[in-house]
């Protein structure tokens, strides 16, 4: 199998909690970008950072949207650092059945943020943070990346394993003939 | 399609229980703005002047700012408009923090309270669904306190929540709304909320709120924050570290507690400790402050850090800001760990950091001077730290001599007698202000005391340098990127104003320049008040990156009305002049326009009737400081007149020779 190297780009957002002053800028100007026409309206219900915020106990977690889940994980985290007791879930990125963060407040569709990937200068919420508790860095990594069908061929391995490969090679023949 | 507003008012009768939403008309937030503009006009047409502060007929408006809610930077303030129990006239206090903001997502400007309830209740506002709920769990609970246990039996840690502790809820005359790291504290508006039979305003909203020119909007919210960011670099030299910045008066930030201790005045008011500071002070105050500073926190949608988190140990977390860090510790001449943690409580009651202390200091020298005597106040500890806490507590639960100090200085004043009122000397129309007591007549302030109806001296003044600088090239240095004068004839103001000499106070500024100065600084704290805007970008510091010349361009692209710098300053007077004539109709006349007798030593009586006599006819209200049947014209204000002729408080002297004057003008 050919082995190759690339260049791959990673796009992070360093969170600072301690510089966070929890204005919620980052909220506002995230639903004012992704609006439709941009900017035409905001809405922090509908922003793609949320900052997980109670000032009593002084914990403040700026969290991107990440990835949506189907299910809830089947137990959860629950972080204390430096004596303060943060909530179930507060670093989790995802949008989940368990919370109401990541989704349309209208829909319930699932959220999850593009770091601004159409934005000249990256993303707005690290632009509006003067704060900053929230930095922006991009970083090229060399990645190892294998030529060929690599997962296609994992998949049909699969397959004749469990059916043989003669049931696979006559359902793949029906089916070309359907088409 | 409604811009930066939502267009919608809710209506509450709290007799009835019942609750509409009201749309509201457009030409009146072209005419009034929005905040304190709208929250004023409808005053004018639904309190007339018979009412009292605690009538179910006067309403409690929580009004938030035209543009509070959009994108740009530091517009979070809710105005809070009624009749003051203080002064029986229009109070309009102010709130930063996120309560305003999330009313708009839930889809309303504001919230008008009108009658009283039965039982104690809080309104819950989540969008769509509004509804009073029962609050009788909640009675005598803090404020702070209130607001987390309804978070928690909602399960909304989200809601925005302003409520009232037992200061408000017992009438307290300076009674606050709390908002977790905000208040609006001034003018005894918690007590018409206790009044009322509401503990809290609950507030959670989801929707947009839409801006009219999208592009152009962000453009001019991406300019402010560059222009922050540059000045935070930049702090003014020459001026003390709390003003060389922007936001509020960084307390929270800046060591500045020896500046204020040795400038300002103690206990009562009276006062002045030039040689209080010592290094042992600086080491233990510093200590308390940066113990106890758990964060520096802002409000919705701004970068400015000017409040903090306070945990002292043994009490429960707090936020504060400003100056409240030392009105205790100064009005008990104590020290800073005791007005850190009197303050948590106070805050809980939910009282008026400014008036509170003064109030208790007020009483101490009463019962020093004989004029309340041991028996007014039994099992009083005598350490003046344990007779504070004593008071705050007798305060808030209106007991004993507590009853009558719970309305403020003036009143119980009144009430005591025997020359009480002597006692009573650092009142501007019957509410307390700021314990400073100066030398020599400053023109400006003079005026912003006498004539401002906003009751403190930090919502008045801004923009113009509060004094001189010694060096004519320091002086031009400065004028060099002034860009927010809204005529470049300020620059030469400042360029010509010196310490000493010709050009110095009392006769410099000029009686002409004072009140142009005086208009300017209190246009623009107008102006926020009506887009909701927070004084610390825009009217209070020096060079703000709000100014009279982008704020059209913010409500034109903002809210879709066509603003220019004419038409806006047009709509800032029409409010500030209805405002006034509101109070008029309630008794303001020019005799209660003047500083405290003793806030300055030197005084210019000849100086100070001309000052007035200028201000009044610049600002086009009679030599009884009530606006003209001409003026009122000019602004669309023929209702006004027309019931202020009905009224008596205009004559149709007055009328027909004004009319006569528009008449030689015309020919003219």
């Amino acid at each position: 199998m050919n082995v190759e190297k690339k260049t791959k780009i990673i796009k992070t957002i360093n969170i600072d909690v301690d510089k966070c002053n929890g204005c919620r800028a980052c909220e506002v100007i995230c639903s004012s970008v992704h609006a439709l026409p941009k900017y035409s309206s905001n809405n922090p219900a509908r922003s793609r950072i949320r900052i997980i915020r109670d000032p009593l106990r002084d914990i403040y977690v700026p969290v991107l949207a990440g990835e949506y889940t189907v299910a809830e994980c089947a137990g959860r985290d629950k972080y204390i650092i430096d004596g303060k007791e943060y909530d179930e879930c507060s670093f989790c990125r995802a949008s989940c059945p368990s919370r109401e963060e990541f989704k349309e407040p209208d829909s319930g569709l699932p959220l999850k943020c593009d770091m601004c990937e159409n934005e000249e200068g990256g993303p707005m919420c690290v632009k509006w943070c003067l704060a900053e508790a929230l930095v922006y860095e991009e970083r090229e990594v060399e990645v190892e990346e294998e030529d060929g069908p690599e997962e296609l061929e994992i998949g049909l391995e699969a397959l004749i394993s469990k059916y043989g490969i003669q049931s696979l090679v006559d359902s793949v023949a029906r089916m070309t003939k359907k088409s | 399609m409604r811009y930066a507003e939502t267009g919608f008012n809710l209506e509450i009768d709290l007799t009835r229980g019942n609750i509409e939403k009201v749309a509201t008309d457009p030409r009146d937030t072209e005419l009034y703005l929005g905040g304190l503009g709208t929250n004023t006009k409808i005053l004018w047409d639904r309190v007339p002047p018979e009412v009292e502060p605690f009538s179910p007929e006067n309403l409690l408006i929580f009004g938030a700012g035209l543009l509070c809610g959009t994108p740009a930077t530091g517009c979070n303030r809710t105005i809070v408009s009624t009749i003051s129990p203080q002064t029986g006239l229009m109070v309009f206090s102010m709130m930063g923090g996120f309560w305003a903001p999330e009313l708009k997502y839930a889809g309303y400007d504001k919230v008008v309270l009108r009658g009283k309830s039965p039982n104690l209740v809080y309104l819950l506002i989540h969008n769509d669904k509004v509804e009073l709920r029962d609050a009788s769990h909640l009675k005598g609970k803090g404020s702070i306190e209130t607001a987390e246990l309804i978070k928690k039996e909602l399960n909304e840690p989200k809601a925005q929540i302003a409520a009232i502790g037992l200061a408000g809820e017992n009438r307290v005359f300076y009674a606050s709304i709390e908002q977790g790291r905000s208040s609006a504290s001034r003018g005894g508006i918690g007590a018409v909320m206790g009044d009322k039979g509401v503990k809290a305003i609950v507030v959670r909203g989801t929707k947009d709120l839409n801006v009219a020119k999208p592009e152009e909007f962000i453009g001019l919210c991406n300019e402010v924050l560059e222009y922050i960011k540059v000045r935070e670099d930049n702090p003014i030299p020459g001026v003390m570290p709390i003003l060389a910045g922007l936001g509020s008066p960084q307390e929270m930030k800046v060591h500045d507690e020896k500046w204020h201790t040795e400038n300002f005045m103690w206990g009562n008011s009276r006062t002045r400790r030039r040689d209080f500071w010592n290094d042992e002070i600086a080491n233990d105050w510093t200590e308390t402050m940066e113990n106890a500073r758990t964060r520096l926190i802002s409000c919705f949608n701004c970068p400015m850090k000017c409040g903090a988190t306070i945990s002292m140990p043994g009490l429960p977390t707090y936020m504060m800001k400003c100056f409240t860090k030392l009105t205790y510790t100064m009005g008990a001449f104590s020290d800073l760990d005791f007005g850190l943690r009197i303050a948590q409580k106070a805050t809980e009651y939910g009282l008026d950091g400014f008036s509170a202390p003064q109030v208790m200091a007020f009483a101490l020298e009463l019962l020093e001077d004989g004029i309340l005597t041991d028996k007014d106040f039994p099992e009083m500890p005598a350490d003046s730290e344990g007779r504070f806490y004593y008071l705050l507590e007798k305060i808030v639960r209106r007991e004993g001599i507590g009853d009558i100090l719970a309305d403020g200085t003036y009143w119980a004043a009144q009430k005591i007698g025997k020359g009480a009122d002597v006692y009573a000397h650092n009142n501007i129309k019957k509410i307390e202000q700021l314990p400073l007591k100066l030398s020599m007549l400053n023109p400006i302030y003079f005026l912003m005391y006498s004539t401002g109806e906003k009751m403190n001296i930090t919502q008045i003044e801004g923009q113009f340098p509060q004094a001189p600088f010694p060096k004519r090239e320091h002086r031009e240095k400065f004028v060099e990127d002034w860009i927010q004068v809204p005529d470049e004839k300020f620059k030469q103001y400042f360029l010509d104003w010196e310490i000493r000499g010709e050009n110095s106070m009392p006769n410099y500024p000029t009686v002409e320049m004072t009140c142009d100065i005086v208009d300017w600084q209190e246009k623009m704290h107008y102006i926020d008040d009506a887009l909701g805007q927070c004084a610390g970008l825009s009217s209070f510091p020096l060079k703000p990156p709000y100014h009279i010349h982008n704020y059209p361009k913010f409500i034109s692209a903002g809210a879709g009305i066509e603003m220019d710098e004419e038409k806006l300053t047009q709509a800032a007077k029409r409010y500030r002049t209805l405002l006034r004539a509101f109070n008029n109709r309630r008794g303001m006349r020019r005799s209660d326009e003047k500083p405290p007798e003793d806030h300055w030593k030197k005084r210019f009586p000849e100086l100070e009737e001309k000052l007035l006599d200028e201000y009044y006819k610049m600002k086009g209200w009679n030599d009884q400081g009530i606006p003209t049947v001409e003026s009122l014209h000019e602004l669309g204000l023929d209702y006004v007149s027309k019931d202020l002729l009905e009224r008596g408080i205009l004559t149709n002297s007055e009328a027909a020779s004004s009319k006569e004057a528009s008449a030689e003008k015309e020919k003219n």
